[in-house]
């Protein structure tokens, strides 16, 4: 109120606008490159129940627990859950994706090195949810 | 002129009084009580993850039911009632009415928190105080969740009843010869915060009656069993709660702008930029719920939209940043008590809502979610800004309230002890979540990196627990003993106060 000039906050508020519009266009543009699924990319189907993770490549072998992928190949997550939400999480690689009864919910990855990285459950889902962990291991191409 | 305690009364009539000086010291005794036992848990919880392991608590499910309720009862039964009390102590006064417009609702009001708090905390319920499907329906223990599901209901009705007053006490009690605009920004912030209620609060209820008749398997709205959808819940339940984060913290933001100018001794900045701002953060803060729900397997066009619509909330909060910064310049301050807990409050604000951005920015979201780094951006608002605020308040009116000053020296050492505690607490719990630590775990992997910041976060938990065991002591013994207070200026700055002193019906 009064006879100030209001023109510091005026530039203020401007600059505030203008690196919020900065932050939303890189986001934008990042997450547009993230969603993009290469071609080709293999689908390994994963199922979260209360409290275990469960795996199944395309040639059909499963897994419980443990994770066994490719280095340099492209993978595509299909998530779902059987009985409540969980959330799939391999930190190291940035996946998250909440495993949800009643959808299926899709991200990938392509690992680039060889090495062993924890997969967790990132929702709330009860009793055991705080072990409700996987071991993610990257192997060298087989052929 | 109204000192409570200096003027022996019976309780009872107290506590059966509609006066809104009487309803505000039972909503802020009440919101007292419930910080102390949210408090408690919190340190039963930081206890626990001080080292990987089964420390204090001895199983999931106990650590599980603790973070509920103290979740349950900080937002719900401390801060919300906190800001009540202010409010009924403040608003009437603010816009030159005799009390709240209807004091019977203030009265009904308050006296639905406590049935709600005792089912809350009798039941203990386990399944966050997000309670989402489909585990709160199919696999959450009764009759603890449906305990919490009345007693959040109760709440829900406690606050619509709480709003209506104050929005009627504002918008119709008002003096006639004071116009909208000169209506303080104290009570601009009660109006902002109460039209919000009015509009987000009916969703959550309609979500909570769906879970209870899901619970009791007569309808599947969230069950997937039943062809329901459990992120329909999330949506209803984040159209409610994000928009109750502005219902938080406008309130504080309040409290601010009426200890900063006093103790800058200089008026506020600009005072039609607050009101803007906080309109603003009312309407805004409707369009950014989703952000919460990036992860759900939402499209890339709805993400965009509501990273757009969180974006969009910043510049609001940053307008407030700016008229406190602009109002100390050159400002003779004098930090007293309650203004240091208010600039400490502004800084984590800004911290806050800077690690909110990253929140917001889609691909960074996918690093955070659900991890510690929400717990640690969250509580810079709950307890960095809100509670800085709201306790900084409570200093500010307690002369009035008890008609004695409480012990500075204590209030400063509670304050920079509370400082340095919350920052040792929820910056590290940033760090945690980077390295990827999920929140609400009861027991996590010994990964060096993971114990340390656990441990550095568990010492400022109990710095901030001491810091609250000074605080407790000054209220209660500076209530009996303290130095009479100078009704006119009780903290030496001059200016006109809006003290209820000034009330001129001391019963009603």
């Amino acid at each position: 109120m009064g006879g100030h000039s209001n023109w510091p906050e005026w530039i203020y508020v401007g600059a505030v606008v203008a690196i919020m519009c900065w932050v939303g266009a890189e986001a934008w543009e990042a997450e547009r490159l993230v969603e993009h699924v290469p071609e080709g990319a293999e689908i390994i189907k994963v199922t979260g129940q209360q409290w275990f993770w469960t795996f199944e490549h395309e040639d059909g072998t499963k897994e419980i627990g443990e994770l066994h992928v490719e280095k340099g190949k492209a993978y595509k997550f299909e998530i779902h859950s059987t009985d409540v939400n969980h959330s799939f999480n391999i930190h190291d690689y940035v996946v998250l994706m909440d495993a949800i009864p009643g959808r299926v919910n899709t991200v990938w990855f392509a690992p680039d090195a060889v090495g062993e990285h924890d997969i967790q459950c990132r929702e709330y889902c009860g009793l055991i949810h705080y072990n409700m962990r996987g071991t993610l291991i990257v192997e060298e191409p087989h052929s | 002129m109204v000192l409570e305690l200096q003027k022996p009364r019976p309780i009872w009539q107290i506590m059966f009084s509609t006066h809104h000086t009487d309803v505000g010291l039972l909503y802020l005794i009440m919101s007292l009580g419930f910080l102390f036992l949210g408090g408690a848990l919190a340190l039963a919880i930081r206890a626990e993850l001080f080292l990987p392991g089964a420390q204090i608590i001895g199983d999931a499910m106990t650590f599980n039911r603790i973070f509920t309720v103290h979740g349950t009862t900080l937002i719900f039964l401390f801060i919300i009632p906190f800001a009540s009390a202010v409010g009924n102590y403040f608003v009437p006064i603010m816009v030159r009415y005799k009390d709240m417009a209807y004091p019977k609702l203030n009265a009904i009001a308050f006296w639905m928190i406590p049935p709600a708090g005792a089912l809350i905390w009798l039941g203990f319920a386990d399944f966050t105080w997000y309670a989402t499907p489909p585990y709160s329906i199919i696999s959450a223990p009764g009759p603890a969740a449906d305990m919490w599901i009345f007693g959040l209901k109760i709440l829900g009705v406690s606050s619509v009843l709480g709003a209506i007053n104050f929005v009627v006490t504002i918008l119709k009690c008002k003096h006639p010869d004071m116009s909208i605009g000169q209506v303080p920004l104290l009570a601009w912030s009660f109006l902002s915060s109460s039209l919000i209620i009015l509009v987000a609060i009916p969703t959550f209820a309609a979500a909570l009656l769906m879970l209870l008749t899901d619970r009791l398997g007569v309808t599947g709205f969230f069950n997937p069993a039943m062809g329901g959808d459990p992120i329909a819940y999330a949506h209803l339940f984040w159209f409610t709660f994000h928009p109750e984060v502005y219902v938080l913290v406008i309130p504080a933001i309040g409290m601010m702008y009426e200890i900063i100018p006093r103790f800058s001794r200089k008026p506020i900045y600009s005072f039609n930029s607050g009101i803007f701002a906080f309109v603003l953060l009312s309407i805004v803060g409707f369009s950014s719920w989703a952000h919460h729900m990036y992860a759900t397997g939402m499209s890339f066009t709805e993400k965009t939209v509501f990273m757009v619509g969180t974006l969009a909330a910043v510049p609001a909060s940053a307008m407030h940043v700016y008229n406190f910064i602009a109002t100390m310049w050159n400002g003779r301050i004098k930090f007293s008590t309650p203004m240091m807990w208010a600039v400490g409050g502004i800084a984590l604000f800004f911290s806050a809502g800077a690690g909110g951005v990253a929140n917001a920015a889609m691909p960074l979201d996918f690093t955070t979610h659900d991890t510690y780094w929400v717990v640690g951006h969250f509580h810079l608002f709950v307890m960095g800004t809100i509670a800085f605020g709201s306790i900084g308040f409570l200093y500010y009116m307690y002369p009035y309230v008890t008609g004695r000053m409480y012990n500075e020296a204590m209030g400063k050492i509670h304050f920079i002890l509370s400082f340095i505690g919350t920052i040792l607490v929820f910056f590290t719990q940033h760090v945690l979540g980077l390295y990827g630590m999920p929140r609400r775990i009861f027991d996590y992997p010994p990964i060096p990196e993971w114990i340390a910041m656990n441990q550095i976060a568990s010492v400022g938990a109990m710095v901030i627990g001491v810091s609250m065991v000074i605080f407790l002591v000054n209220m209660i013994h500076s209530a009996g003993k303290g130095e009479p207070a100078n009704p006119e200026d009780p903290f030496g700055v001059g200016g006109k106060y809006y003290y209820p002193f000034e009330a001129k019906n001391p019963s009603h």
